[in-house]
């Protein structure tokens, strides 16, 4: 994972609540099969409204913008990981929130992407700053928000989260290298304790009969359609 | 030892270790792996070199992007086809089992899991997909979770996790008729906003919930989610252990014995104090509908609109008047004066056995309104059948309702079901998102009975008053 330290970059305003992850990613993109090259379906329906002014992260300065400033309740809904995956490929590397959906908020830091949660307060603070068009940093080694003006605004991060964020963290690799044993042991125990929890082989003889026959393969003729 | 909560316990059970940072490894015995959020996860999985650790802990299933008819074809969507092949030929090359979606235990994840008793009472269980919630109705400590956090459990059959604060909601009273218990869960998150329980695991708990079948106890956890929550959790019963026995992945003989014994112990504490109350009596409740675009936005039937002008909150109130103009309503109309143009009745929220027969039951003699296109989807092959050895099908052709097979369908339009930009929606899912259903489609949340009262009116209506 991209280490994260501290980003400086015009911040992109967009004051609304409840952005859900819908929106953010609608769920007809869900059925690609890669993570890279997502930017472009980024908040789709809103960048691609008839009669409606350019999406902001459409207009200069912000189609450049690295952060986002948004309303309450940023990332509800699906679990999609892609919402995550398309901000970061449109270029965003921290979301500035009231708050998260929780999900969003676990994914996010699983992908190099720092939300941040501020109250009310400085949340308004910041959104007029990045009205402006003025850079702001926000640096995580010291958890703060330089804002155009001077003014520095204080967060908070899991200490185990700012670890892996600062470090890059493989965590799969770290868990792998670290609890190996950890978990052996869990898994000895439990098949004593309760080993009902352990699927095992006679009872997983009853999917032994599913068919191997390729499921919803390539159309190889559309003669039949319509 | 200090008094313990339901999820206390489950996450006490599965504790591999403690960090110093207050974080800990937490074991995951079952994953169900779906099309949408594991090829990721399966790729990062093979870049890495690395193994699966237990082939025998997933279950593979292709519920998203599957259509819902002519399923003896290939599939018309080429992007679709080629996702579904994929989770195929990854779930065999890693040993997992995969079922077709012509098979007969083919469904909707968060109805075959509790089917094959796969969902069981005090498990961990994982899917990459937020509605993972549902199980929860079994006393599982089950969560959606992210395609990264799926690839982590492929490889290490763990996730580092910090405990959450706990919730309970103590339902009180007894349903009215024509009152559901989708009504119950509009209403909690209603009440407490769709971030009332972000932080917290909830546990349903009280009268009202002991009284609940496994069914109904599923639509309760499903939408915890919509709640805020990740966890929504009912302590296990007679009722669950009566649903679970002689399931194909269900423990048997002496092990069932010990399992049950060991289920009856899940219990909160009666002293065990929780970070949060909520109560709530059903008693006092009317069947409900949503309006807006986010579940939050609901009311019961018999009131109207409401004005965002009466809001003093200016976020809310600027929310309010985004999701009327998506919704094309106007303040102060009678809600069940909204004329609607589809019909949905399915998804992991009301797809189950118990939706399709209270949803026949209105149905029955009558017929859909002729404006109004309407199609039941039963939330898996098991469910289908059933309803088939019952007549429901038969029910529901002879009103005009389309009889559809397994899969998500509708709740999710990612199959050709989908809403045109405009058409307006009477659906049993569980999400009103903007384009949810469709870009541009219109979505109103309700129960199965008033999904089919909305069918037979051609607009949305109190089920109570049809005669
Ligand atoms: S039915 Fe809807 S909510 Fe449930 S798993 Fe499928 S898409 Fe998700």
């Amino acid at each position: 994972m991209q280490p994260f330290r501290s980003v400086t970059s015009v911040a992109a305003p967009l004051p609304e609540a409840d952005l859900d992850t819908d929106i953010i990613f609608p769920a007809r993109f869900l059925l690609l099969l890669d993570r890279e090259g997502l930017g472009r379906h980024l908040f789709h329906e809103r960048r691609h409204k008839a009669d409606a002014p350019p999406f902001v992260l459409d207009r200069p300065p912000f189609d450049r913008a690295r952060i986002l400033v948004t309303g309450r309740n940023f990332g509800g809904g699906s679990s999609r990981e892609q919402a995550v995956w398309a901000l970061a490929d449109f270029g965003i590397r921290v979301v500035l929130a009231e708050s998260f959906g929780e999900i969003f908020h676990a994914n996010c830091f699983r992908n190099g992407v720092l939300p941040i949660v501020l109250p009310a307060e400085d949340q308004a603070r910041a959104m007029a700053a990045a009205g402006t068009g003025a850079p702001m940093t926000v640096d995580l080694e010291s958890e703060t928000i330089a804002l155009p003006d001077g003014a520095i605004l204080r967060f908070a991060i899991d200490p185990y989260r700012r670890r892996a964020l600062l470090a890059g963290l493989d965590e799969i690799g770290a868990i792998l290298a670290d609890d190996a044993a950890a978990i052996d042991a869990f898994e000895a125990r439990q098949r004593r304790t309760a080993p009902w929890l352990h699927l095992a082989r006679d009872r997983l003889a009853f999917f032994d009969d599913l068919n191997r026959a390729p499921d919803g393969a390539e159309p190889e003729s559309r003669a039949e359609a319509g | 030892m200090s008094a313990l909560t339901l999820y206390d316990k489950v996450w006490r059970d599965h504790l591999v270790k403690d960090y110093e940072d207050g974080t800990s490894l937490l074991y995951i015995d079952r994953h169900l792996v779906q099309e949408v959020s594991s090829p990721q996860a399966f790729a990062g999985l093979i870049a890495q070199n690395r193994a699966l650790r237990r082939p025998d802990a997933h279950v593979a299933v292709a519920d998203h992007a599957v259509p819902t008819r002519n399923r003896a074809r290939p599939l018309p969507d080429g992007l679709a086809a080629r996702q579904v092949s994929r989770l195929q030929e990854n779930a065999t090359r890693f040993g997992i089992p995969y079922i077709p979606m012509r098979d007969r235990r083919h469904g909707i994840v968060h109805v075959i899991g509790p089917e094959l008793g796969f969902t069981l009472p005090g498990a961990t269980l994982v899917c990459g997909d937020s509605h993972t919630c549902t199980h929860g109705a079994f006393g599982a400590l089950a969560f959606g979770i992210g395609a990264s956090e799926c690839e982590c459990i492929f490889a290490t059959q763990t996730l580092r996790q910090r405990k959450q604060k706990r919730m309970r909601v103590t339902l009180d009273g007894r349903l009215p008729a024509g009152v559901t218990v989708k009504d119950v869960i509009l209403a909690l998150i209603g009440t407490i906003g769709t971030g009332g329980g972000v932080g917290h695991a909830i546990e349903y708990a009280g009268e009202a919930v002991r009284a609940l079948s496994m069914e109904e106890r599923m639509t309760l956890c499903n939408m915890s989610i919509e709640a805020g929550s990740r966890v929504g959790m009912v302590a296990p019963d007679e009722t669950t252990f009566a649903y679970l026995e002689g399931r194909p992945l269900a423990p048997r003989g002496a092990e069932w014995d010990a399992a049950r014994a060991a289920w009856r112990a899940l219990a909160t504490d009666p002293d065990a104090v929780f970070d949060r109350e909520v109560r709530l009596d059903v008693g006092a409740l009317a069947p409900r509908i949503s309006w807006g675009t986010t579940p939050e936005e609901n009311l019961p039937i018999t009131a109207a609109v409401p004005d965002p002008d009466a809001e003093p909150d200016p976020e809310r109130r600027a929310r309010m008047r985004r999701s009327l103009a998506y919704m094309g309503l106007e303040p102060g109309r009678r809600l069940d004066e909204i004329p609607i143009d589809r019909v949905f009745i399915g998804s992991c929220t009301n797809g189950r056995i118990e939706d399709l027969r209270l949803a026949a039951r209105v149905v029955a003699g009558r017929s859909v309104a002729p404006t109004v296109q309407a199609i039941v989807v039963p939330g898996s092959a098991g469910v289908r059948l059933q309803a088939e050895a019952e007549g429901l099908d038969r029910i529901f052709r002879a009103a005009g309702f389309e009889w559809r097979e397994s899969g998500c369908s509708m709740c999710v339009a990612m199959n050709d079901d989908r809403l045109a930009p405009g058409e307006r929606c009477a659906s049993t899912s569980n999400r009103n998102f903007e384009g949810r259903q469709g870009k541009g489609g219109r979505t109103h949340l309700m129960s199965p009975a008033m999904a089919a009262a909305a069918a037979i009116a051609g607009r949305l209506a109190d089920v109570r008053s049809l005669a």
